[in-house]
């Protein structure tokens, strides 16, 4: 199911085509509260990136990106969550040149250097979550 | 789509990439790029990347390929109008675009390839 607000969007992500719809909602939602520029393009970039790691290594994907707050901080939180294979060694997966496809390798560690605060947790047969966040300067 | 352009001017063709191409679609605007070079015997590629609001590992990875690909033909390759933001980002990113030929826009890659191009007939 798809659901697109204001300061929530939840959409499937199984897809290529479903990679460039989460960068295009996830910059509009960044554009509404306030981020700048370079951080739009910096963190559309991450979710390029995970997105697409969804879709290459998991068949059942979403992205959930909601608006937050802490205070008087007002941030974005997006979280990729998929049921596939899981990774098994994290650390192995994060580690620059690491790839079990034929991409650059850069995609989780190169994700993590993207955003403020980056969390994964994977447990093997039952999937991957990402949770990114980043606030407003 | 395939309806991205390609045009040719002189011994160059010039392919100015739209925004949002999905991994699939620039795939096969790789191989009709390097088509496109084989069938007009091109010298000089210009690869537009203004509309690009962001250009990830790979994407990078395809226009990177994709210069040295040409080069392999004996074309060579200006990647043109990279916003300062995806500049920043791709640092950031750990993905250096080296290896290829960098201009602010398409008229300078187009002086670049000329001076390239003479170069190489000298």
């Amino acid at each position: 199911m798809t659901n697109i607000q204001r300061d929530k969007i939840d959409i499937p992500v199984t897809s290529f085509e479903e990679v460039i719809l989460a960068r295009q909602l996830v910059r509009e939602l960044m554009e509404r509260l306030g981020f700048s520029l370079l951080a739009q393009t910096r963190i559309v970039t991450a979710v390029s990136e995970l997105a697409r790691n969804m879709v290459v290594h998991a068949k059942d994907g979403r992205l959930t990106a909601t608006k937050v707050t802490q205070g008087a901080r007002v941030g974005v939180n997006c979280i990729f969550q998929d049921s596939g294979p899981g990774i098994e060694d994290i650390d192995q997966a994060m580690r620059e040149g690491y790839s079990t496809t034929k991409s650059l390798g850069l995609g989780l560690g190169g994700a993590k250097k993207l955003c403020g605060e980056f969390n994964i947790t994977s447990s093997m047969g039952k999937g991957t979550k990402i949770d990114i966040t980043e606030w407003v300067k | 789509m395939s309806d991205i352009a390609i045009i040719k001017i002189g011994n160059k063709i010039i392919v100015p990439i739209q925004n949002e191409l999905n991994d699939i679609i620039a795939e096969k605007l790789q191989a009709s790029i390097l088509k496109t070079i084989e069938s007009v015997g091109a010298k000089g590629l210009i690869i537009d990347v203004s509309t690009l609001s962001i250009i990830d590992s790979f994407m990078g990875r395809l226009l990177v390929d994709t210069a040295k690909m040409a080069q392999l033909m004996g074309c060579e390759t200006a990647l043109t109008g990279m916003r300062k933001e995806v500049v920043l980002t791709l640092v950031q990113l750990g993905l250096i675009i080296s290896d290829i030929n960098t201009s602010l826009n398409i008229e300078d890659g187009i002086e670049l390839l000329d001076r390239i191009i003479r170069g190489r007939n000298d």
